[in-house]
Formats: C-alpha cells, structure tokens, sequence
C-alpha cells in the first residue's frame, strides 16, 4: 500500500511515542523486581540465611559408652559387647531380592527375618540402611567379607550392647539392661535425649537401674549436611559425649559364683558381709536367671517361663525375684539374740537367771509351745540360746515389752530399708505397739509379744537384714551395707559405722551363746561347725513356722515337714559370722520351706562362711571329721558349676 | 511499504553489514549466556555435563543463526511473516493429533533428531505477523473495530491451542506480546482500558460472588486459584517449591555464598534447578549483587532494543523490534517475579540462561530479526 512520507512520519513518530511509553513501564516492574531482591537479600537476608541452615543441617546424637560394672576384684560383670550387624541399601543393591537370595545362600538368616527387611527395603528411601541381621559371628562376616563384591549394597556395622559375663550369678545384683520403652518413659522425669534413640539400652532393675544416671554418660552429638531427601552428605562436626562412670561393686565374683552353685536348686537366699566396712561380699538368689536374655529381647515362652505361669502357685519359687531383699520372712530363732539383748540392756534379767522350760507356757488362757514337747528344764541365757528354747525368751520378752524389744531390732537394722543400690527392697516388719495401732487399729495383746520373741507373729525381716543384724552383733558398731566401692574411681564410704552403745559385756555374752551354738555338743548348729581352729564360727540357726499348728495336730503329733506339701513346709535360716575372735564376716541364709535351720540352713551358711574365708575352695580338714566324707563328694558334685574366674583389670581403687 | 520508498543515502552490502550489527546487543547477550553457563556449571555439582556443553554448542549455532538472519534485508522477513505464522499454526494443529506428551502436556513434535516444540516457534511467527499486517494497515484504520478483529483472531487461534496443551506460561507471553505489538502500532487507548476494566471486573465479579448463592465456579476450582496465587497455602504441595526457592534467594544476602556453594541448590532443595528455577541458585551463590547484576544485563537489552526500535523509520522493523524486546522482558519479568514470590509459578525459562534447546535458539532467532532490522535500518 503506498503511503506518502507525511503519514510514514506521523506513524513513526506515535510509534516512538508509544515505545517510549512501553519502555518505562518496563523500567517500572524492573525497578519492582529490583527493590523486591533488595527486601529479600539484604533485609531478610538472616532470616533466610538461617531457614536455609535449618534446611541443610541435621543434629544427630551419638550415644556414649555404657559405664562398666566390676566386683571386688576387678572381673567385669557387666560388659559392653561389640557385635556385628547387617545392613542393605535399596540403592546400593540395585536388584534387592536377587542379593537378599545370595547372602541367604552365603549365611543362615531367619527366613523371617529376611521378608520384615525385604518390606522395609521397598518402604524406606532408597539410601537408608535396612539392618537384615544382627549379632552375627565372626565367621559369618568374614564370608560376607569375602564376598562382598556379588553383594553390592551390603554393609556390615559395629553395635555396642550389654553382655553379662557371669551369666546367672549377677542377675539379681546387677540386674539388667533393655530398650527403653513407652512405660520407662512415662516414668522417667529426666529429659535426656538419648532416651528417644529407638530400642536405647537402659537400666530396668538392680545396680543397672539404680545407678542409671551413673552408668549411662552423656550423648555426644554431630551436625550432618543433609539434602532434601534427608540423605546425609557429610558431617560437619562433632563433639564425643562422655562414657558413663565405670562402677566397682563390693561383691566378689568367685564367692558370688560359689554361692549360686551353693544354692542351686533350692529357692533361697544369701547374704555375706564384711563386718569390718559393711562390704556386701556375696548376695546371692535362687532360682536364677540369665540376664542376657533381657538384653536381646526375650521370647513370650521364656518370659512366661520366668513368671511361673505354668506352675501351680504354691510351687512358686519366684526365679526372679532378689529374695535377698526383697523376700521377708519371720526369723524364727535367729530373732532370739534381738529379743536377749533387749532384755539385758534393760536389766530385766540377767545372764545367768534361769526359766524353767517345760515345753509350754501359758499368758492368759492362749498355750505357747516349745519345739521340744518334753521342755528344756531349767534354761539360762547361754542354754536357751545354744539350744533355742523358746519358752524362756517368752517369759523374758513379756519381762522386757515388746517396745523395747522393737527398739533393739531396729538398733541391729531390722524393719529399717538398707539403701543399696537394689531394686525394690523390701522394709520387713519390726512390730511394736504403736505399728499395730496404726497398721492394724488394733492394741497390742501379750501374746503379740510373745510370738514376736522368737521371730514369729508379725516380724518379718529380709535375708540382708539377718545379715546386717548379725554383722552389729559381732562388732558392736551400727555396720551399714555398701554394695558400691567406688563410681569412676571415687571410693564410695565405708559402711564401718559408729558404736551401737551396747554394753560390751551383753554383746560377749550373747556372742558367747552363739558361739556355742556352733561350738558345744548340745549347741543346735554343732553338726555344721568349723573345725579350723582360727576359724571358729559362732550363729544361729531358725526354723520359722509359715502355718499354725492346731491344737489337733498337736495331741497327734505334728506333722513332720517332710510329709507336708512344699509351701507349707517351714523356712530354714542361720545367721553366723567368724572368726569368733575377730569377726570378719556375716552371713545370713534363709532357705524357703528348707524344714528345719540346723539341717537345711546351717550347712550352706557354714560352706559359704569357709569359701568367704578361704578366698576359695576349703581344705577338708576345715570341716569336722564325721562331714568330711559328705563334704568331699558336695565339692565335687559343685566343681561343674563353679567357673575359674581370674582377677580382672578392672580394680578402679586409687 | 518497499524498502525502496525510504530516502535512503547508505545501505550498507556484503561483508561490510558486520560492521552494522547492534554489536551491544550481541555483547550483552553474550554476557547473559555466560552468565547461565555458570551457573549451569555450578547446578551440575562442577561439571560440564550435562547441560553445559550443550548449551554452549547451541549458543554458538544461535550466535551463527543470529548473524546469519541480520545478513538477509528486513523484508524478506516481513515477506515471511505470513507464511511462518501458518506454518507455526499448522504445527501447533498437528501437536494436538501426533504431540509427544511429557510431564503432562502435549506440546511436542518428534522430529527424530529432535523435539521440536511449535509454541516456541509461534512466540516470533506471531510478533511478525502482527508486525507485517499493522505494516501494511493504513494508519487511520487501526482502530476501526473490523480492522482490530483481524489481528485479534491472529492471537487468539495460537493462544487457544496453547493453552489446551495446556501451557499457561506460554498462553500468557502470547497474548501480552500480541497486544504490546496492537498497543505500539497505534491502536486506540479506549480499547485497552476497556479490556482492562473488563477483565478487572470479571475477576472481582468471579470472587465477590464466591460464598453467595450465584457463584460463579465451584468450590474446588476457588481453593485451586488460591493455592495458585498463593502457593504458601500448599506448604507440602507447590508452596514447597516456591518456599524453597524463596529460602535460596534470600539467603544469598549481599554477595551470595560463593560460586558452588548455594546449599539450597546443591542439597537439591531446589525444583527444576537448571531450568526454570535456575535464577535461584544465581541469587543464592552470587547474592543482590549478581541477582541485580543479571537484571541490570537484561535492562540494558530492553533498553538496546527500544533505541533500536525508535530510531528505525521502518514500520515492520520498529514494531518487530519492540516486540522481540517486550516478549524478552516477559520472559525474564515473568520468570524472576515467580521464583521471588510475586507471580504465581507458571512454567516460564529464564532466556538465554535456563537450560533448553529450543528456547535458547528461539531468542537468537529473535534477535537475528532485531539485528536484522538494525543492519537494514533506512539511513
């Protein structure tokens, strides 16, 4: 179309015009588009700047060494384990089910196993490790090793877990470790977070549990660059946490270990201290059971086997209680010095007032019985003792009151709780007047005090609490238990204790008495005597009715105990200590429904009190000679369950 | 309008057209590239592959495309405007039969060397045809209504088979581009404010009627806008992206965290990072001052080209020019509002920086018109 130059010019000019125009609307947005990247990259430039670091960076945490636990000697109890895992990467492997297929075929996993890690390979993102085995042997990992290159993706890991080196024997001392669970949560109030890691190993009972702050350290941590799939790229620091405290107990494995082997097959308990600093040398509890199983996880039929579920109830021998403290049981006989001392510091009787026996009593119009029908005739402190008459502590006990007979058991540490580093420990029962009132609303009758005298009725008192009564008696000082000698190398205090305050003269006395006990031909644990002569042990021996015994039964003969149904039997106990002379340690048995003290308790509390001091297997000639055929075939029967324990590094004592 | 009619004292011929060329133009352009193979370099963890080398050996066909077009005279293209926009039209046709369907959109062809993507082609066929037909318009028939139909059905054919493909980002650079070139050539004021009004009033129509009982969409449909305008609404969805993309940029601060040092981008928080998200990693590594720095490039491109188109007596050459120079800015106005959180995200390149064969060829087409129409300017 032709167009003259005037129209070319006017369009060229409104073009111009209008170009312009359009040009600075354009400049506009680019000025808006630049204020917009000054707002954001140099007034929020911190705010994005830190949005960004919280993109990349991840803080993991890494938990700290477990603390170790030691005895007396320096053998490890409780050990942390290196152990081998598996681990896979979906990535890695690139075809999962044809490498699963070929490590199936190079080592023994658990087809069951392989499927949970198979779903969760296909689950996870791609790079995350997916563990397929746990705690594989040496040999196992060499063949992965070997064949690493037809297994790409596979890894094999270190993890730390806790191991029990002595197996049984520890188990109700230091107890055990286990994932912490939604429960211990709940319980727990600290807010440490490594208690978040999944499956973290804590404390759940004994020295385990209670020294848990001690043991477990502080969590280290690391800041890792992560990507936006969460996939770690590199670390970018790291601080080490610090190791839990390494803890030496008191307990010597050797004796520990004698002491299972001593009481395998009964449901009983032991207690050894060392009258000298209240060490607790050996605490032992049977049936036992393996902690180690708790630390992998246990199975329902071995959980169930451990309650007892099958077992008729009155069966129940209760593997995994800690009898030693948290079983209470009447003391029987073994209260008799209680009840002795008593009476003498109050001046109620002396030593040498007699009672006559014959073999009842009767308060009011209820008959109190001997255990010998026939009496003992005329019986003083010394006698009553050596041959455990009951009827003479009855008349001293209504003589003295049953006020001041609670006070001197609570002075020998009966009815109190001895804080050891145990779980649930049991308190006992050390009655008295005001108790019944308050726990009964009941008043306190004669005949309250009567049973309470020879350690029937209402006391009750745990197998370290005979211990610790028998370990004041030999030494005249308020001897308090320690279980723990140092934490991280710091020696923990001695459990010496002050002077009770009892006049030195009824403690030799009633010291006297029980070394008669053991020592006299008439004493009631004479059978069971050291022979040694610089080992004397003096005692005493309990049999502690659990049932009542009718006046029926009485007029036809009392059952004997073995004819009686197992829990109906009566529970054997002895306490002694030796060397007479110069105490050294204490020892306190209770065998539950043992029948008779002398026979079932006296024995044990004699074989561990001659391992305590020999530091290991006695000589025969230790024993009298009329045991010593006895003795002989027991040593050998035991030598397959006691273990060669070497002293070991851990002794932490500066 | 024949080359001939103008007084023309010098035409530059041969060789000598070199001389010519709208040399700031290529040097900025070249600038802007480099730029991008940086920042490709940087996004590929430090590596020429995979997109570096490719960009460089299609930024230097397009540098040779380039030079090669401002050679040929300015009306042999406008001669050409007719036929490329029935090719790009019939190529859009044929994408919606035979297309080549990815991430959703069909908006390829297989020419099995290559995928070719008609839309691309339509954005300079469209600025040409407008540019040739406003040429030929006498000037006191540009806003007769019958006369403004025309170029309007020019638009809206290519725009309607844009946006079925769907391609919104490209939709939107269509229109706005076709009516830059209607508002340059003289087209009355009257009609763009009333097209303006219009649309300002059917959007706030469209929500003031949401919650009443004559609404317009349905419920859906509103919730899909507003995640669209605003993305924050979506944190896991799109906000994501735009979230992090934002993150990136702001972080950079003044001077950036170092050339390969962006942990946004190299941790991959960002989306499509060597497309069209690629300005974020340029902010985050190289901070205001690059993020500025590239904007002030671009400007000075704008700004080359608006000189250009008003010193050039020639109808079709000025009108080309300045829609080249307006389609550019979309581009990159569009791009960098939607990674900064002021645009809704569509799915717009950053040219001659983002990674992509077909954009990248498409602008050096684009500007060979422009130093074209430079070379052959009446003198």
């Amino acid at each position: 179309m032709k167009r003259g130059p005037k129209e070319v010019e006017e369009g060229a000019r409104k073009l111009s015009r209008r170009a312009m125009l359009l040009g600075t609307a354009q400049l506009g947005m680019i000025g808006i588009l630049g204020a917009r990247m000054a707002s954001m990259q140099v007034d929020q430039a911190d705010t994005f700047r830190m949005l960004a670091e919280e993109n990349r960076i991840n803080i993991g945490l890494i938990p700290p060494a477990r603390g170790l636990i030691y005895d007396s000697e320096g053998v490890v109890l409780a050990d942390n384990e290196q152990h081998y895992t598996i681990t896979m990467t979906r990535e890695g492997a690139g075809d999962v089910d044809e490498v699963l297929a070929r490590l199936t075929r190079i080592i023994a996993i658990d087809p069951e196993r392989i499927e949970k890690a198979r779903g969760e390979l296909k689950a996870r993102s791609p790079f995350v490790p997916v563990t397929v085995a746990e705690r594989i042997s040496w040999e196992d990992i060499a063949r992965v090793g070997v064949n690493a290159p037809a297994l790409p993706g596979v890894e094999v890991e270190l993890g730390r877990s806790r191991i029990y080196p002595q197996g049984l024997d520890m188990a109700h001392v230091v107890g055990y470790v286990g994932p912490v669970s939604d429960f211990d949560l709940s319980r727990i109030e600290d807010q440490d977070p490594l208690l978040q890691i999944p499956r973290f190993q804590i404390g759940k009972t004994m020295v385990e549990n209670n020294l848990e702050r001690e043991l477990r350290g502080s969590a280290g941590s690391k800041r890792v660059e992560v990507n936006a799939a969460g996939r770690v790229m590199r670390e970018l620091d790291r601080v080490e946490g610090i190791a839990g405290s390494d803890i030496q107990l008191t307990v010597d494995a050797r004796l520990q270990n004698y002491i299972q082997a001593r009481l395998d097959g009964e449901s009983a308990a032991a207690v050894v201290i060392d009258v000298t600093n209240g060490d607790i040398k050996g605490i032992g509890s049977a049936p036992t059971f393996d902690p180690n199983v708790f630390v992998q996880g246990i199975s329902v039929a071995l959980w169930d086997e451990l309650n007892e579920r099958e077992v008729e109830s009155r069966l129940h021998r209760r593997p995994l209680a800690a009898k030693t403290v948290q079983g209470t049981y009447p003391p029987g006989s073994t209260f008799k010095m209680v009840t002795a001392l008593a009476a003498l510091e109050d001046g109620a009787i002396e030593a040498e007032d007699t009672v006559r026996c014959v073999g009842h009593a009767d308060v009011f119009d209820t008959r109190f019985h001997c255990w010998r029908r026939s009496g003992h005739g005329n019986m003083n402190l010394n006698e009553s003792l050596k041959q455990s008459c009951d009827v003479y502590y009855y008349d001293i006990a209504q003589r003295v009151g049953i006020d001041k007979i609670a006070a001197m058991g609570r002075k020998l540490g009966l009815g109190e709780r001895h804080d050891l580093p145990m779980s649930a420990i049991r308190t006992g029962i050390m009655p008295d007047k005001e108790w019944k009132r308050e726990t009964r609303d009941e008043d306190w009758r004669v005949g309250d005090t009567v049973n309470a005298s020879i350690g029937q009725g209402y006391v009750a008192t745990s197998p370290l609490q005979l211990a610790v009564m028998t370990a004041r008696i030999a030494t005249g000082r308020a001897v308090k238990p320690r279980l723990v000698r140092s934490i991280d190398g710091v020696e923990q205090p001695s459990g010496a204790g002050e002077s009770l305050g009892l006049n030195e003269n009824n403690l030799r006395r009633v010291r006297r008495a029980m070394y008669d006990v053991s020592n006299h031909s008439r004493g009631t644990a004479y059978r069971t005597r050291i022979q040694e002569e610089q080992f004397r042990m003096a005692g005493k021996t309990g049999t502690s009715q659990v049932r009542r015994i009718t006046q029926a039964e009485r007029d036809t003969g009392v059952t004997r105990n073995a004819d009686l149904p197992w829990n109906r039997r009566d529970h054997a106990l002895c306490v002694s200590f030796a060397p007479a002379d110069n105490p050294k340690y204490a020892v306190a048995i209770v065998v539950e429904h043992g029948g008779g003290g002398s026979t079932a308790a006296a024995p044990i509390a004699r074989d561990v009190m001659l391992q305590a001091l020999y530091e290991g297997t006695p000589p025969l000639s230790a024993y009298p000679s009329a045991s010593r055929g006895q003795i002989a075939e027991q040593q050998r029967r035991l030598a397959d369950l006691i273990r060669d324990i070497k002293p070991g590094r851990g002794t932490q004592d500066t | 309008m024949s080359y001939l009619e103008y007084q023309v004292k010098y035409v530059p011929v041969g060789f000598r057209k070199l001389l010519f060329l709208n040399w700031p133009i290529v040097f900025l352009i070249t600038a802007v590239s480099g730029f991008g193979f940086l920042m490709l370099y940087s996004v590929a963890g430090g590596s020429m592959g995979p997109w570096v080398t490719p960009q460089v050996q299609r930024f230097g066909l397009g540098v040779a495309v380039m030079i090669a077009m401002a050679m040929v005279p300015i009306w042999f293209w406008r001669n050409m405007a007719v036929v490329a926009y029935l090719v790009a039209l019939l190529l859009l046709v044929a994408v919606e039969f035979v297309g080549v369907e990815r991430n959703g959109s069909q908006r390829w062809l297989d020419l099995r060397f290559m995928d070719f993507q008609p839309s691309e082609m339509m954005k300079i066929a469209l600025i040409m045809v407008l540019a040739a037909y406003y040429d030929w318009l006498p000037l006191n028939k540009v806003s007769k209504p019958l006369w403004i139909l025309v170029p309007l059905i020019f638009i809206a054919a290519p725009a309607y088979l844009v946006l079925s493909q769907p391609d919104l980002g490209t939709t939107i650079l269509l229109v706005s581009g076709g009516g830059a070139i209607m508002f340059l050539a003289g087209v009355h004021w009257a009609y763009f404010a009333t097209v303006i009004a219009g649309v300002i009033g059917l959007v706030t129509a469209v929500f003031q009627s949401r919650g009443t009982g004559w609404q317009v969409l349905k419920d859906y449909q509103y919730r899909r806008i507003d995640t669209f305008i605003d993305p924050t609404q979506d944190p896991l969805g799109a906000g994501y992206h735009i979230t992090q993309a934002k993150i990136a940029l702001g972080s950079g601060g003044w001077t950036g965290r170092g050339f390969m040092q962006g942990t946004q981008s190299r941790l991959n928080f960002l989306p499509e990072k060597h497309t069209d998200f690629i300005f974020t990693t340029l902010a985050e590594e190289f901070g205001f001052v690059g993020a500025f720095g590239l904007l002030i490039l671009y400007t000075l491109i704008i700004a080359f080209c608006v000189m250009s188109a008003i010193t050039n007596k020639d109808r079709f050459a000025s009108l080309v020019t300045m829609g080249v120079a307006v389609t550019f800015f979309l581009f990159f106005a569009v791009n960098m509002a939607m990674v900064m959180g002021l645009a809704p995200v569509v799915g717009v390149p950053l040219p001659l920086v983002s990674y992509g064969g077909s954009a990248m060829l498409v602008l050096m087409v684009a500007f060979g018109l422009v130093q074209s129409a430079h070379v052959h300017k009446p003198r």
